[in-house]
């Protein structure tokens, strides 16, 4: 493939060192979003930061919110009036912002909300973390709603996937989360972006203060029960069409894999340098690292449980995403488990001695185990 | 209601079709002021021409169906959070008119902060404020207007100042505020206050229209099912009784009051943008299209800069305490290995650790594209201080690379397993004219002994770094003092 174009054959510029926390924005802007909305708080503020620099540049708006709860609201009321629109935040910000997002689910309202993950629960600390995949791909927020969510391993995926979130989230009118965590938006890489900033489709139904517009009304309350009921049955057809068409996911090396790793952001990137360091001494593993969580790759899982000996979980969490794993698995083959959690993150070499170790465990694999020992 | 019927303005709908139930009555109980103050609104809309641009934004509370009624666009907004959403709606359509209308509740408990920092903020906006000191909605529980004294559900002996403190005066609370155009208290419950309310309810409007700025009418106003009392009776009490507590008047008007409060800071632009277009937004971003760009360097030179195997591939860890110009020596590592070719990552510690003292990065440069950027094992230690060659060494492999500060560690640990270049940095840096630049001899050193970067990425890294050109003599100046340190190999 020629590194000079993008999936979609749009040509891309030279590369440039960022963070991941300014290659999101950077995305945002060429993705034709106008305001960032947002409070500061490690380790997301450099969104913030380069929202500050870079939106009012490019003819948008940057406000420094009173706090999350009002941010998410101005991004409810900019999507509201037809504008792309996103905030960033961390744990203790994404909490307040749950009510907000909820709201927006229901009144099918799109916009992008990054978390840069720390550690938790509670002020925790600024560590990188992934404790809040709950509350990203079950909802997070009241109701019977879901977000779509989108896990980046890279400053290049925290550009790309902000700008895809904003394509996804005005296609389904939905909000969608860009989950990162702490060490994808501090790190630097090498970044190249689209030459040709996109053009949003247009939003028919938004509240503009022009005519043509005049009867459009932006709400998610329904009194009646029957109306309701068949609201979020809408909601739920759009889910399952997202279902079907937008998961996404990488592998690598998984075709001749007796040991599928999986881990999506940071810990995607340890489990591939583990991959290397496996096969090397001869255990032959591969990984998956799933780039949408909602939808989660739970089809592809399968077949996978079906192919190899077993599946290994890597999260920063004492273990959430390992619990759609397994429900994708249904027992098909043993799933194990490594966290790390309080701003820790595993080095490959640990995972590798953890892979080790549990095929000790297991009789039926001494003949791998010599190989390495 | 019935007067409302009778001189029905145009933008107010003749049949309440959104509604459930019987569409030509509203949901108001009788003798609610929600519905007298709507049709003001219906009213100032059609004489001032703008019903095509309002965006009405309902609160949580009785009136939460207003959109049943006006005939406008509507936006529905969480319980207190109207004014956040009435601001970014504003900024992202300069040219609608915005109108917040909440209750007491809403604006004045739940939503204290958003009304308290758009009116901060002077937002172009008309906040419209129904103050019938309960919550009507949820069936007559305390509102932070109730008066003193007052029964509600949930103050059933009456509100007691010790417990539930004191009735809050929005419109006195913002007047402290520099911002706002203009805060004005009326009262529904007879004919001569019901016009003053009109009156200012139209001027808060027209003062969006002229892009004034921030206007918030706060309307007493009668909840006769809420206080269980009869409408008439309702009316007199907000008259009588409530006047007390929340005096009508004027309590700021920016355009009437001589030498008045500090124009709204958005009156300027009236929120309005340059408009960019679009095709301009790449050059703004500073993106060039590969082929305008040329380092004048050979990309992927490893095999010809005659690199030892073992110094291939990289994996860095640098630390020191703040203010070593750790981090800057990643990043001038990173960009430099991305000019001449390499696949490069930085990553940082961060946040308190830092402030704390002590910094850290993890660099790699690596011919394939760099799988995990953490460096667990390291081919390479950058060491300014005692602590950071103690806490870091354990991580370096055998045989690899540690450069430290001979100056700061004159007695360092036993570094047998290891290729270590000690050198006196800081001293060194000193002598080239700041101590500050001790990274960079560091830097020299290291590019000297391992060849792993062409002394010109180096220099393509610093113009990347946009510093004086005094700043950026002396780095290289001690770049090069580092790489004349005869280290023994
Ligand atoms: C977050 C949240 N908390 C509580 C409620 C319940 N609630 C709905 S309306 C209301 C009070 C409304 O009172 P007010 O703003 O005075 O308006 P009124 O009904 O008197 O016009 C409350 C507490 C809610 N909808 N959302
Ligand atoms: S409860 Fe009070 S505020 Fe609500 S509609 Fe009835 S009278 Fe009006």
């Amino acid at each position: 493939m020629n590194p000079t174009l993008s999936e979609n054959g749009d040509r891309r510029s030279q590369e440039r060192l960022m963070k991941g926390n300014e290659a999101a924005i950077y995305g945002a802007l060429m993705a034709g979003c106008r305001s960032f909305y947002g409070y500061p708080i490690t380790p997301a503020s450099e969104l913030a930061e380069t929202a500050a620099r870079l939106f009012p540049a490019c003819g948008g708006t940057f406000l420094q919110a009173e706090s999350e709860v009002a941010a998410i609201n101005m991004l409810y009321g900019a999507s509201s009036a037809g504008e792309r629109t996103m905030t960033a935040s961390s744990g203790p910000g994404i909490s307040l912002m749950m009510e907000g997002v909820s709201y927006a689910a229901g009144a099918e309202l799109p916009m992008v909300i990054v978390n840069v993950m720390r550690g938790g629960p509670g002020l925790g600390n600024i560590g990188p973390e992934q404790g809040d995949y709950f509350q990203a791909v079950k909802g997070g927020g009241h109701g019977c709603y879901r977000s779509l969510v989108l896990a980046p391993d890279s400053p290049q995926e925290m550009a790309d996937l902000t700008a895809l979130a904003f394509e996804l989230s005005d296609q389904y009118r939905n909000p969608a989360l860009v989950l990162a965590d702490g060490f994808v938006g501090q790190m630097m890489e090498p970044v190249s972006l689209p030459l040709a900033a996109r053009v949003p489709p247009p939003r028919p139904w938004a509240v503009t203060g022009l005519p043509a517009t005049r009867r459009n009304l932006i709400t998610s309350i329904h009194l009646d029960h029957d109306v309701l009921e068949s609201h979020v049955r809408q909601l739920h057809v759009k889910y399952e069409r997202a279902r079907r068409r937008e998961v996404r996911y990488e592998e690598y090396a998984v075709a001749d894999a007796r040991v599928v790793l999986i881990g999506y952001g940071i810990v995607s990137r340890v489990l591939r340098r583990a991959v290397g360091l496996c096969r090397a001494a001869g255990i032959k593993a591969g990984l998956l690292r799933p780039i949408t969580l909602w939808p989660f790759p739970s089809q592809r899982i399968a077949e996978l449980a079906r192919g190899a000996a077993r599946l290994m979980v890597v999260e920063l969490s004492t273990g959430q995403m390992v619990e759609d794993v397994r429900l994708a698995v249904a027992e098909r083959c043993p799933v194990d488990f490594l966290g790390r959690w309080g701003g820790n993150v595993p080095s490959s070499e640990e995972v590798v001695d953890s892979i080790v170790q549990r095929m000790r465990e297991r009789t039926g694999d001494e003949e791998h185990v010599a190989h390495v020992a | 209601m019935s007067r409302m019927l009778l001189e029905r303005p145009r933008s107010f709908y003749p049949v309440f079709t959104r509604k459930e139930g019987d569409p030509t009555v509203t949901h108001y109980c009788p003798g609610c002021g929600h519905g007298i103050v709507h049709k003001y609104v219906a009213e100032a809309i059609d004489d001032f021409g703008i019903a095509d641009r309002v965006i009405f934004v309902n609160p949580v509370g009785c009136s939460v169906f207003a959109y049943y009624y006006l005939d406008v666009g509507h936006i529905q907004a969480a319980h207190g959070r109207a004014p956040a959403v009435a601001t970014a709606a504003k900024r992202a359509r300069p040219d609608s008119i915005v109108i917040c209308y909440q209750g007491d509740g809403d604006l004045a408990a739940i939503g204290g902060n958003e009304i308290l920092h758009a009116a901060n903020r002077g937002e172009n906006l008309t906040v419209l404020f129904i103050n019938n000191a309960i919550y009507g909605m949820t069936g007559g529980q305390m509102a932070p207007t109730t008066l003193l004294g007052q029964v509600t559900t949930t103050t059933p002996l009456g509100r007691s100042a010790a417990t539930d403190g004191y009735p809050v005066r929005v419109c006195e609370l913002l007047g402290s505020l520099s911002a706002p155009a203009s805060l004005a208290r009326v009262a529904l419950g007879d004919a001569k206050r019901d016009m003053a309310a009109r009156k200012a309810i139209r001027r808060a409007i027209r003062n969006q229209i002229e892009g004034k700025g921030f206007s918030l009418v706060e309307i007493l106003s009668p909840c006769p099912v809420g206080w269980k009392q009869t409408p008439a009776d309702a009316a007199k009490h907000v008259l009588a009784t409530m006047t007390k507590t929340f005096p009508p008047g004027v309590v700021k008007d920016f355009p009437a009051q001589e030498g008045g409060a500090a124009p709204s800071p958005q009156d300027a632009a009236g929120g309005r943008r340059p408009p960019v277009p679009r095709e301009a937004i790449p050059e703004i971003l500073g993106l060039q299209s590969p082929a305008t760009v040329d380092h004048g360097m050979e990309t992927k030179p490893w095999s010809r800069l005659g690199i030892e195997p073992r110094f291939l591939d990289p994996r860095i860890k640098a630390a020191g305490f703040g203010g070593q110009g750790v981090l800057f020596l990643g990043t001038l590592l990173a960009e430099a290995g991305r000019l001449a070719g390499w696949s490069v990552s930085w990553l940082p510690s961060y946040g308190p650790e830092m402030r704390g003292g002590t910094a850290h990065c993890h660099v790699i440069l690596s011919r394939a594209p760099v799988d995990s950027p953490l460096v667990s094992r390291a081919s390479v230690l950058f060491a300014f201080n005692r602590p950071s060659l103690d806490r870091f060494l354990p991580d370096v492999r055998d045989g690899g690379l540690v450069i430290f500060d001979s100056g700061l560690v004159p007695d360092p640990p036993d570094l047998s397993r290891v290729e270590a270049i000690g050198l006196p940095a800081t001293a060194i840096a000193g002598k080239a004219g700041s101590v500050k630049v001790a990274n960079l001899v560091a830097l020299g050193a290291y590019i000297e002994r391992t060849r792993v970067l062409p002394e010109a990425a180096v220099v393509g890294a610093l113009a990347a770094k946009g510093l004086s050109s005094q700043v950026a003599d002396l780095n290289l100046e001690a770049l090069r003092a580092g790489m004349r340190f005869r280290c023994a190999p």
